[in-house]
């Protein structure tokens, strides 16, 4: 490969947020953080980046709320989320595994998820582990469903799921991921081995495309420094 | 309405009632660290805590001196040094009730209190697991829904602490609180019946004099007491003022995955230091 792996899955994410006018990345996510600054460089700076906790990349002025007042209203195109798990209809859990509420591992919580994921209509599921524990067959709880029943108020969802390994789309009406790409060194077989759900795929599934000249100087340059600020640790082993 | 008492972070901390309901804020607007330590060393007990909308090292040290009864909360976690171990333990074992809440459910009910409202609607939510397990929540059709169109909608019942507890960069010696950008620490006063606040320092100035100072204040009139309390959100940052100990909260994490260790943690950081910034 032409690049580290967080710079493949950066040039990944970019082009599924091209359209947006408004992007929100929540806190601890340098990857979509960076995906985001790389889809705001190529729209000459017409997209409008929020990145949660970060005073410099971050328009909010009347507290927490605004982000989600904002949502709520439509003013707010791509979001991400991920998930100790995810399971085959696009399920996330944030809570833990085993019964609720003394579940066995106790995760932080479901922060914005059970409300963004409805409301936000571009969101991009994203964990770098891919595998069967995070991927699972059914989530032990449901911090917020992929999918919602036609009376339910629901403009947004998942668009697709990006991991370590492999993207995938996501079909709502069908419930179901499908295979789009498998990233350079993992094979159809790996993904199968380490995807505890089911979804849909052809035999000769393509590679997903590295990073090109231009895009690799764009996220070494001004990417890396938009995000450097918030994200020292992150831009350090990344990009030196 | 009785005038803001200037107190020292002790005596603050003696105005949170034992088995009261108390807010405080996520990390990275407010954290009241100090107060929470003189919480700690003063063994408050019983405590119903609500993270708005989020926890950190405040709530994580509350929980596992055994303060806490029941958290309401988005998440408690310790950001990027992982999970908050004292948090997953206490809820693991089922030492606290827990009420798995979203961070709009949080802010929407307090605006709610604020205002005087029993309830207040929300989008989302609805099939989650969240919603199915609190039985304090209701769903409701929309009645401005179009004739024949069902539309369901979760009605969250108000929220108003018995007292918030907060930490900001000034107040004055009026009273006024100056919390800048973080708007949500004026709308969890509103809400609150007492807020208690600690503050870097206390200014001369009238922060209420000038239209520019002003417009980031909370004015007195939400405000019982104000106590010093230098460095206040160590290890914790505040805005720009201080970036967070990262050192610090590293070695926190992995004291709080150990019993023995976090007892050792509290004696060193909590009871063998003094209210060093309350003077």
């Amino acid at each position: 490969m032409n690049c580290k792996p967080e710079e493949l899955l950066i040039s990944l994410i970019a082009p599924h947020l091209a359209a947006c006018r408004h992007i929100c990345v929540g806190v601890s996510s340098p990857i979509p953080g960076a995906a985001a600054q790389l889809a705001r460089c190529r729209s000459d700076n017409r997209i409008i980046v929020n990145l949660l906790g970060d005073f410099r990349h971050n328009s909010f002025t009347s507290g927490g709320q605004e982000i989600f007042d904002m949502a709520g209203q439509g003013r707010i195109d791509a979001f991400f989320l991920g998930g100790g798990q995810i399971d085959g209809q696009a399920n996330i859990n944030l809570v833990g595994t085993g019964s609720y509420p003394e579940t066995d591992v106790r995760w932080s919580g479901s922060f914005g998820s059970a409300y963004l994921y409805y409301l936000v209509p571009n969101v991009i599921l994203f964990r770098e582990e891919h595998s069967p524990r995070v991927l699972v067959p059914k989530v032990d709880f449901i911090s917020a469903p992929g999918i919602s029943p036609p009376e339910h108020h629901r403009v947004g969802g998942p668009k697709c799921l990006i991991t370590g390994k492999a993207e995938f789309s996501f079909d709502p009406s069908a419930g179901r991921f499908t295979l789009v790409s498998v990233h350079p060194g993992y094979t159809l077989q790996d993904i199968l081995d380490s995807t505890g759900f089911d979804f849909d795929y052809v035999e000769d599934v393509p590679t997903s495309v590295e990073p090109d000249d231009q895009t690799l100087s764009l996220i070494r340059g001004p990417v890396a420094e938009q995000i450097r600020g918030l994200y020292p640790v992150f831009a350090d082993k990344v990009f030196g | 309405m009785q005038q803001t008492r200037i107190v020292s972070v002790d005596e603050l901390a003696a105005m949170v009632p034992d088995n009261c309901y108390l807010a405080i804020i996520k990390d990275d607007s407010s954290a009241p660290s100090e107060a929470v330590r003189a919480l700690v060393r003063r063994g408050v007990k019983g405590l119903h805590l609500l993270t708005v909308p989020t926890g950190g090292y405040p709530s994580d040290l509350l929980i596992g001196a055994d303060c806490v009864a029941s958290v309401e909360t988005s998440g408690v976690s310790l950001a990027e040094f992982g999970p908050a171990p004292r948090f997953g333990s206490a809820v693991k074992s089922g030492k606290i009730k827990i009420k798995d809440a979203t961070c709009p459910a949080v802010y929407a009910a307090l605006q709610a209190g604020e205002k005087g409202l029993p309830f207040i609607p929300l989008r989302g939510v609805l099939g989650s697991d969240i919603a199915a397990n609190r039985d304090d929540w209701k769903v409701i059709d929309n009645p401005f829904a179009e004739e024949g169109d069902s539309d369901p909608v979760l009605l969250l019942a108000a929220i108003r602490p018995n007292v918030a507890l907060i930490h900001v960069e000034k107040a004055d010696r009026f009273g006024n609180v100056w919390v800048g950008r973080e708007k949500e620490l004026a709308t969890v006063a509103h809400a609150a019946h007492c807020t208690l606040v600690t503050a870097e320092e206390i200014v001369d100035e009238d922060l209420m004099a000038s239209t520019t100072t002003a417009a980031g204040c909370l004015s007195s009139m939400y405000v019982d007491a104000i106590a010093v309390a230098k460095n206040g959100a160590w290890p914790v940052g505040l805005g720009d003022l201080y970036d967070r100990d990262a050192e610090h909260l590293r070695s926190y994490a992995a004291a709080a995955r150990d019993d023995d260790a976090f007892d050792i943690y509290l004696q060193r950081y909590v009871f063998a230091a003094p209210a060093r910034a309350s003077a």
